[in-house]
């Protein structure tokens, strides 16, 4: 083990997973030939990157030392050296496993993508490998300028993503998507540039042992609130997101959902919590109830769509509700929940738009009255999405319980109203997929076209095994991913954990004050 | 008799106002229409000038009297100037080989506004500031109407011409008050007068007026009218040419004057150009939105990329100004990339300015559209492109003075301005092709692909172009 260390330690792995995507982008962009040899070769090299930034990055995990909170495999260059500004990359126990996610989701959706994606087949692969570097290189920064410039950057390949390759109102979505995002990081650019005039540096280890004065504080939540509120999404500002969903390729939505929308929880985590303790929990009856309104609202309206990507949307939104209540319930279960709910959300919710793209493939229509009976002529298919569906549902033994319990319990915690409220949600959630599955899998197989629909070929089986395998290991032996947050969220809490002690007696004439305390 | 001053701080200026001359007498002798011969000539001895400059650069020296100045500050400036003219000029040449109504005048017009904006650059002195201004408007006065038989470009250059000579006259009036009230026209004996503060208000009339001016000068909001119809109007070389050129010498100048003589009135000062900046940040954003013409498009877009460096202006720190010096130099970048994109705007010969040319670009000329697609990523802020750093630097500069209003409306208007952006690459990418466009001509491509390729490689590595920036923006702050 030890030769193996050494020798990662020798390499700048993370650099390196970042950026081999982009290099393998531009081999794409070298290949010459007719459209359809350039075609085939994008798929082919657009795979092989993939797969190799995947094996790579596994051995960030295998190096990872879970028994430290410290950043590791750190990297570090001059970029703007008059302004302190550093190339600086790492990773902990919090972001470690993100990009474990980025790099395994992938390959899939390259897979995904194979005979779906038939025009622009090399800009296509090229915006994707852009946009893996673009993922990888946010979780990995360790200046908050670099981690601005990733989190920035992702919006441009997913613009084009579903405006090109989308389908219904593409544009209109894409707009949409792309103006939500931007105007809520703008304001964490001011934000940003408020806490480096304070803090002198964008270093983001220096910043969360900086002290920001209390009434700043609050100001600069407030602009990172505007930019990961809209990335997770919280209710009200969630309206891009189905819209996003709905008009975008299989793949592009197997990325949004699975990891686009984790930059929203992983930035509260990552710079909200730790840099701007006092307004955390300030702010917290605040994220509770945008967190609740989430999760009840958003299933109800999951339960009467007739789109079924529309519906693993809102789905979604009500998931990564889940999220922030145990990001902001401030203890070691909370916050480790939904870290665990992010990572399965981000494998279900994944897996789940592949599901849809399956039959979408097939028939080109993702509306939920046109299909019905297919465990009848598409057995394996009802037993993969079965899977996913009681994952998404949290049924123990599956990814989507672990994360789910672990909030609930950390909520209880710190609030017994939100988490009695936040539970509906799990019997929602089980009512909105279980209706859907039905109206889906069983009932008579009587439309002739649904009839005449092929089950899974060798490509989707090669697809769908490691998702639900993951899934399955994920939901009966969570040990090894919990491992890898449990120093790192300790040592964050221990620190946030003296803040809400001190303000919960000192607060308690303010409006927020009283608040909190009301919702106890 | 008196000795004659130092000429050589001046040099550059006088071999090109020298060069001019003789341009124009070679041009009025040849039968032929010279336009592509002089452009080029132009361009080398703006070279010549250039490289004068550069040479020169780290002394501090005046002469004349004390008109005229040379520091790191006007080397940054006059180099930016240079740089954004030579670069037009280009695409001037490759534009006379396929319009008709080409001129010789053109590089010569060219020439000597570029004149009159070092000479405002350099100027150290209020009348020497004003004849500065004047030899640069006047030349623009005659390119705006270069198409003199186009109903378009008529109306333009009057309407240019009339306000600009009201805003010529706004200014000289708030000179006239100034030395009234201050008893100096130097810009040293000026810092001197207003060092007390704000106590004289005719003085600050003054200032106001003077500032009125030179807003007009550089098209900032309320001063803008005139600029969607000379952008309209005026060839797409010119259009350019106006779009960078001009705003380099009138923020050099807006610098120059408000950090220098009238430093010490920051605080009087600044609402002023608070209140400029958000109105042309704003105005530029909303009003873009509704164009369909891609060079009033990009007539909006100046506006708004203006009121971006207004921020850094009204920062009133040496940080502003760096940050403005920056923000800059990226902006002729984009902007001459992406008038060289209208410029190969070409439908069987001729030029079409709709944005709806554009349609499918991505699939007719996969290359100039993906160049195209990053200037505007780029000129949204979007990074890895080298625009984010130049709002970095300059909202940096805005939220370090405390001037958070000012940076919020600021960063809200870059992201409405994002939708007019995103829409010139929605069209080039979303859409069905139009009408295939023509093959740009080898200049123009590659005006293109460098300006492309700078936005991502400035990206990669800002920091000379930094260095260079703070150098310059230190020597305003002399002591």
């Amino acid at each position: 083990m030890t030769a193996l260390r050494n020798f990662i330690d020798g390499l700048p792995i993370l650099s390196l997973v970042t950026f081999l995507p982009l290099l393998g982008a531009g081999l794409i962009l070298a290949v010459r030939g007719d459209s359809e040899t350039v075609a085939r070769q994008a798929r082919f090299i657009a795979l092989w990157t993939t797969l190799i930034t995947f094996a790579l990055s596994l051995f960030i995990w295998i190096g990872f030392n879970p028994t430290t909170s410290a950043f590791q495999f750190e990297e570090r260059a001059e970029w703007l050296p008059q302004y302190k500004i550093t190339y600086r990359m790492g990773v902990d126990g919090i972001s470690m496993l993100f990009v474990i996610l980025s790099t395994f989701l992938m390959p899939l959706c390259v897979l995904a993508s194979w005979h779906s994606i038939e025009k622009m087949v090399r800009e296509y692969m090229v915006a994707f490998l852009a946009l893996e570097t673009m993922m990888i290189g946010m979780f990995c920064a360790m200046d908050m300028v670099l981690f601005y410039v990733f989190f920035e950057g992702v919006l441009i390949p997913m613009f084009l993503i579903i405006g090109i390759w989308g389908g219904g109102r593409r544009v209109y979505s894409a707009f949409k998507f792309f103006l939500f995002t931007l105007t809520g990081s703008v304001l964490l650019l001011v934000a940003m540039l408020a806490m480096y005039y304070t803090a002198g540096t964008t270093d983001i280890p220096t910043l969360m042992n900086t002290k920001f004065p209390v009434p700043m504080q609050y100001w600069l939540w407030l602009g990172l609130f505007a930019s990961f509120a809209v990335k997770v999404p919280m209710w009200p500002v969630h309206t891009w997101l189905p819209d996003a969903h709905v008009d975008a390729p299989t793949a592009g939505s197997v990325i949004l959902a699975g990891v686009l929308l984790k930059m929203g929880g992983y930035g509260f985590l990552r710079f909200s919590l730790p840099m701007l303790p006092e307004a955390s929990v300030y702010f917290t009856p605040l994220i509770y109830t945008l967190s609740v309104i989430a999760i009840i609202y958003t299933s109800l309206v999951a339960l009467v769509q007739q789109d079924m990507k529309k519906l693993i949307a809102y789905s979604s939104v009500a998931h990564m509700g889940y999220v922030t209540l145990g990001v902001f319930a401030g203890n070691q279960q909370g916050v480790q929940g939904a870290i665990f709910q992010m990572l399965s959300h981000g494998v279900v919710s994944g897996a789940l738009f592949l599901c849809v793209g399956v039959v979408y493939d097939r028939l080109h229509t993702r509306e939920i009255d046109r299909y019905g009976g297919l465990a009848d002529n598409m057995p394996k298919y009802a037993f993969v999405f079965m899977v996913f569906m009681l994952a998404s549902v949290g049924l123990p033994g599956t990814a989507g319980f672990v994360g789910e319990f672990l909030v609930l319990a950390g909520a209880f915690q710190a609030n017994s109203w939100v988490a009695l409220l936040a539970a509906s949600g799990v019997i929602l959630g089980a009512t909105y997929m279980l209706y859907l599955y039905r109206r889906v899998i069983f009932g008579a197989l009587t439309k002739a076209d649904v009839k005449a629909m092929l089950d899974l070929d060798r490509r989707e089986i090669a697809i769908f095994a490691p998702v639900v395998a993951v899934v399955m290991w994920m939901g009966l032996y969570p040990l090894p991913f919990l491992d890898v947050m449990n120093v790192s969220v300790t040592e964050l809490l221990n620190k946030y954990q003296a803040v809400v002690v001190s303000t919960s007696t000192a607060d308690a004439g303010t409006v927020g004050g009283s608040l909190l305390a009301w919702l106890r | 008799m008196t000795a004659l001053p130092d000429f050589a701080p001046a040099l550059p200026e006088i071999v090109l106002l020298i060069a001019g001359m003789v341009y124009l007498l070679f041009g009025v002798l040849r039968d032929e229409d010279s336009t592509q011969v002089l452009s080029w000539a132009t361009i080398a001895i703006m070279a010549v000038a250039g490289v004068m400059i550069y040479r020169a650069s780290g002394a501090t020296a005046t002469t004349f009297g004390g008109l005229f100045l040379v520091n790191s500050f006007t080397t940054y400036a006059k180099l930016l100037t240079l740089l954004g003219a030579g670069l037009t000029l280009v695409m001037v040449n490759s534009w006379a080989h396929t319009a008709g109504t080409a001129r010789f005048e053109i590089p010569i017009l060219v020439l000597f506004s570029t004149v009159g904006m070092l000479l405002m650059i350099s100027a150290n002195d209020l009348i020497a500031l004003y004849v500065g201004l004047e030899l640069q408007s006047l030349s623009l006065y005659v390119l705006a109407a270069v198409h003199r038989n186009d109903l378009r470009a008529t109306e333009a250059g009057v309407k240019y011409f009339v306000l600009g000579a009201l805003a010529s006259g706004l200014l000289l009036y708030g000179a006239s008050l100034v030395y009234g009230f201050a008893g100096t026209t130097t810009f040293a004996g000026l810092a001197e007068a207003t060092k007390g503060g704000a106590d004289n208000i005719g003085v600050l009339i003054g200032i106001v007026f003077v500032i009125s001016g030179l807003a007009f000068k550089v098209s900032a909001v309320p001063f803008h009218m005139w600029t969607p119809d000379v952008y309209e109007g005026a060839p797409t070389p010119i259009t350019a040419f106006f779009s960078v050129a001009p705003k380099i010498a009138g923020l050099a100048l807006f610098l120059r004057v408000l950090y220098g003589p009238f430093g010490p009135m920051l605080a009087q000062w600044q609402q002023v150009i608070e209140a400029i900046a958000i109105l042309s940040m704003a105005w530029g954003a909303i009003a873009a939105i509704a164009q369909r013409n891609v060079k009033r498009l990009m007539a909006y877009s100046s506006i708004g990329n203006l009121g971006y460096a207004l921020v850094g202006l009204a920062s009133g720190t040496m940080e502003g100004a760096r940050g403005l010096l920056f923000f800059m130099l990226i902006y002729i970048l984009m902007n001459v990339g992406t008038f060289a994109c209208i410029l190969s705007m070409r439908v069987n010969g001729k030029p079409v300015e709709d944005i709806s040319a554009l349609s499918g670009l991505s699939k007719t000329r996969p290359l100039t559209a993906l160049a195209l697609a990053a200037l505007m990523f780029s000129m949204s802020g979007i990074p890895p492109l080298a625009g984010f750093w130049g709002k970095f630097y300059i909202f940096m500069a805005g939220v370090n003075a405390g001037l958070y209003t000012l940076s919020v409306v600021g960063v809200l208007s870059s992201a409405v301005a994002a939708f007019y952006y995103l829409r010139i690459i929605k069209v080039m990418y979303f859409d069905e092709p139009a009408p295939a466009l023509e093959t740009p001509d080898t200049s123009t491509s590659i005006l293109i692909g460098a300006a492309s390729i700078a936005m991502l490689l400035l990206f990669i590595v800002p920091s000379p172009i930094a260095n260079s920036a703070a150098v310059a923006a230190k020597s305003l702050f002399p002591g």
